[in-house]
């Protein structure tokens, strides 16, 4: 039974076990009043004169969107919430970014598969807004838009020849190669024209990327790793990977978890200037004192590079502290052959210094560059504000604005809110401050004139627009079929999963899931 | 079903004693104002199930907002399946895998004492939890035993400080 006061919770929280994926169908019990602090203020309001649903368009389908979505279906029994994906199939960097070899942190899918059986809720895949239908056409059918398309861009590291070097990639790419995403299936890096490559980077992501090159094949092959990726890392001659910061130790964004990771890889040394490391550690010893990440970082650090071994290992890794691409060596086929070095001094704060060249420049044969110096949002749409500097949509707690003044109905989450960096749990927290926002918004009457000028609205208002145009929009459950297809493909393979790269392979596996149904 | 609307508007205003709704002799007997007990898990799911009347551990949740929920739990369960079970807003993004924070809760001395270090792994996880104690624990790590019996477990606020990716 439901109630008239707003501020209403339909959850159902059904503890979900870690081992089985089970899409459980939010059944809306009783209206229940939400314990968080947002909607405890929220309940002193009265409701609005209408419950109409309010008709809410998510662009984007990773962590972010669904996050959003889970905490405007917790707080709003009356709302309807599409979510629009470019490519057929879900999930976004929960799917495309996190690594094969942490199924763990995939766990979360299995809450937004829940969230996606919500009967509020509607996935609509295969659908590229801004290209299948204009922006201002999609948001014309909603009360309010969320934009959590996040970040398909990489910063570049503006050397002279870059773009024209081969072998020279992006992270993106890189991942986005052995994780399926199908822009870059046919990416063919080359793993065997030498044993070492260089990533500029030393975050999470560059760690990924060392992991995957160093991991035994044998043990990446039970993972969700795309065949053509584990085929080609199979051949691999790379025994070497070095990772470039610009700065020094004290600098380091990996996390201690993932440097864990590679300090138990087998048969494979760590090589550090131990002294740099010691030298900055004692130097910013006070601020370490109180900063427990840091400071377990740098003894895990130690640690991990003081590690013996009794033979040579089998292969290495490093980091380079100090040390920015300067320029590159090419090949006589225009592959790269090696990395020219340039050395940094640190000047100002010891906690966040300035790199500055010194001029002195070092050549680091290397076959292969990957670069991992962070994402970039990209402007999708003219209608809506864009800071390029800061890679992200101008906003106020998720609220859109242009300049002072908010855009009415426009909100956002994820990396596109907050800049391309982040692990799942921030975005969790991001999203859940929009999805407030968006709440609060309500019971001010922000959205009364659009919800009274609206028409049907949702996505039944758009699809015959998009039929008309040929476009084939992808449900959730034509997504279920994929992945079971895909389940039964991993299976034969002792795969979890063996992922479709090819959006034409999706779309006909699509088409025989309806032709079964 | 009742049962869950009416826990939940005791949430809001905890009513004096004579306005409870009759539950179970055990709750109406043992509350007390601004306080709440309660008896009614969601058992759909095998992995917490009600303890036989008199065995329960007692743990009591504090919310961010102050309210104390108690709930009875056995040996062996842990504080993440638990507060999910009783219908407490506590996150588990990764369903207690140790690839978050979360679950991250904070004890009381005593009892943070009477537990073993955390695990290299799960210090990992603390490290990044927002507004981390000296007592805290990851929800999903810490399992009820009898010399846990009678805990109280504060949750940090879900509506976190979002610097939250340390710049450097």
């Amino acid at each position: 039974m439901l109630t008239a006061r707003f501020c209403c919770s339909l959850r159902r929280r059904v503890p979900l076990p870690s081992s089985t994926l089970v899409a459980i169908r939010n059944v809306p019990l009783h209206a229940t009043f939400s314990a968080s602090a947002h909607c405890r203020s929220l309940s002193a309001h009265p409701p609005p004169a209408s419950v109409e649903p309010l008709t809410i368009g998510i662009i984007g389908s990773g962590p972010a969107g669904f996050y959003t979505a889970q905490h405007l279906l917790k707080n709003l029994s009356h709302a309807k919430i599409d979510m629009y994906e470019s490519l057929p199939i879900p999930y976004g960097l929960a799917r495309f970014g996190v690594s094969p070899d942490h199924p763990e942190v995939k766990n979360v899918i299995h809450k937004f598969a829940s969230i996606a059986e919500d009967s509020r809720f509607r996935f609509v895949g295969n659908v590229t807004v801004g290209r299948d239908v204009p922006f201002s056409k999609l948001a014309s059918c909603y009360d309010a838009v969320v934009l959590s398309y996040g970040a398909a861009e990489d910063r570049k590291l503006g050397l002279p020849n870059e773009e024209s070097t081969k072998n020279v990639f992006a992270a993106r790419a890189f991942v986005g190669w052995y994780n399926g995403i199908p822009e870059y299936a046919g990416l063919e890096p080359d793993l065997t024209s030498s044993d070492t490559a260089v990533i500029a980077g030393q975050g999470n992501v560059a760690l990924d990327v060392a992991r995957t090159l160093l991991t035994p094949p044998d043990v990446l092959a039970k993972t969700d790793i795309t065949e053509h990726a584990l085929e080609a890392l199979r051949k691999s001659k790379i025994r070497h990977v070095h990772l470039l910061g610009r700065r020094g130790p004290l600098q380091i964004a990996f996390t201690a978890k993932e440097l864990r990771e590679m300090i138990a890889l087998p048969d494979t040394k760590l090589d550090v200037d131990i002294n740099v490391v010691k030298e900055q550690v004692s130097a910013d010893a006070e601020a370490l004192a109180t900063d427990r990440q840091r400071r377990r970082l740098m003894e895990l650090l130690v640690q991990g590079a003081t590690k013996k071994f009794d033979s040579p290992t089998a292969r290495t890794w490093s980091l380079k502290f100090m040390r920015s691409p300067a320029g590159l060596v090419q090949s006589q086929n225009g592959s790269l052959a090696a990395v020219q070095l340039e050395k940094n001094r640190l000047e100002g704060s010891l906690q966040n210094p300035k790199a500055v060249g010194t001029g002195e420049v070092e050549e680091l044969p290397a076959g292969l560059l990957i670069r991992s110096i962070g994402y970039k949002s990209v402007r999708l749409f003219d209608e809506v504000p864009f800071d390029p500097k800061r890679s992200l949509i101008p906003n106020v707690k998720g609220r859109v604005v242009d300049g002072d003044a908010p855009v009415p109905g426009l909100y956002v989450s994820g990396w596109l809110k907050r800049g391309p960096s982040g692990v799942i749990a921030a975005t969790m927290y991001c999203a859940i401050e929009t999805a407030t926002a968006i709440v609060e918004g309500l019971q001010a009457g922000h959205f009364a004139t659009r919800v009274a000028s609206r028409g049907p609205g949702g996505f039944d208002a758009l699809e015959p627009l998009l039929k008309a145009k040929g476009v084939d929009p992808v449900s959730f459950s034509d997504w279920k079929h994929i992945d079971r297809v895909e389940t039964e493909l991993g299976a034969k393979r002792g795969k979890p999963r063996e992922k479709l790269v090819d959006v034409k392979a999706m779309m006909d596996v699509v088409a025989a899931g309806r032709a079964n149904r | 079903m009742s049962l869950r609307h009416n826990s939940n508007i005791l949430r809001q205003n905890p009513p004096p004693p004579t306005q409870l709704p009759r539950r179970s002799a055990l709750a109406s007997s043992r509350l007390v104002p601004a306080a709440q007990f309660r008896t009614a898990a969601v058992l759909q799911h095998n992995v917490i199930t009600k303890p036989k009347p008199g065995e329960g551990l007692k743990v009591t949740y504090v919310t961010p907002e102050g309210e104390r929920i108690t709930v009875l739990a056995n040996d062996g369960d842990n504080l993440l399946d638990l507060a999910h079970a009783y219908d407490i807003d506590l996150e588990g993004a990764c369903e207690g895998s140790l690839a978050c924070s979360t679950c991250h809760v904070v004890l009381e001395d005593e009892f943070y004492d009477k537990l073993e270090e955390p695990s290299d792994e799960e210090n990992d996880m603390l490290d990044l939890a927002f507004a981390l104690t000296e007592t805290s624990r990851l929800g999903c790590q810490v399992c009820m035993s009898t010399k846990l019996d009678g805990m109280t477990v504060k949750l940090p606020s879900a509506t976190r400080n979002l610097a939250v990716d340390k710049k450097r």
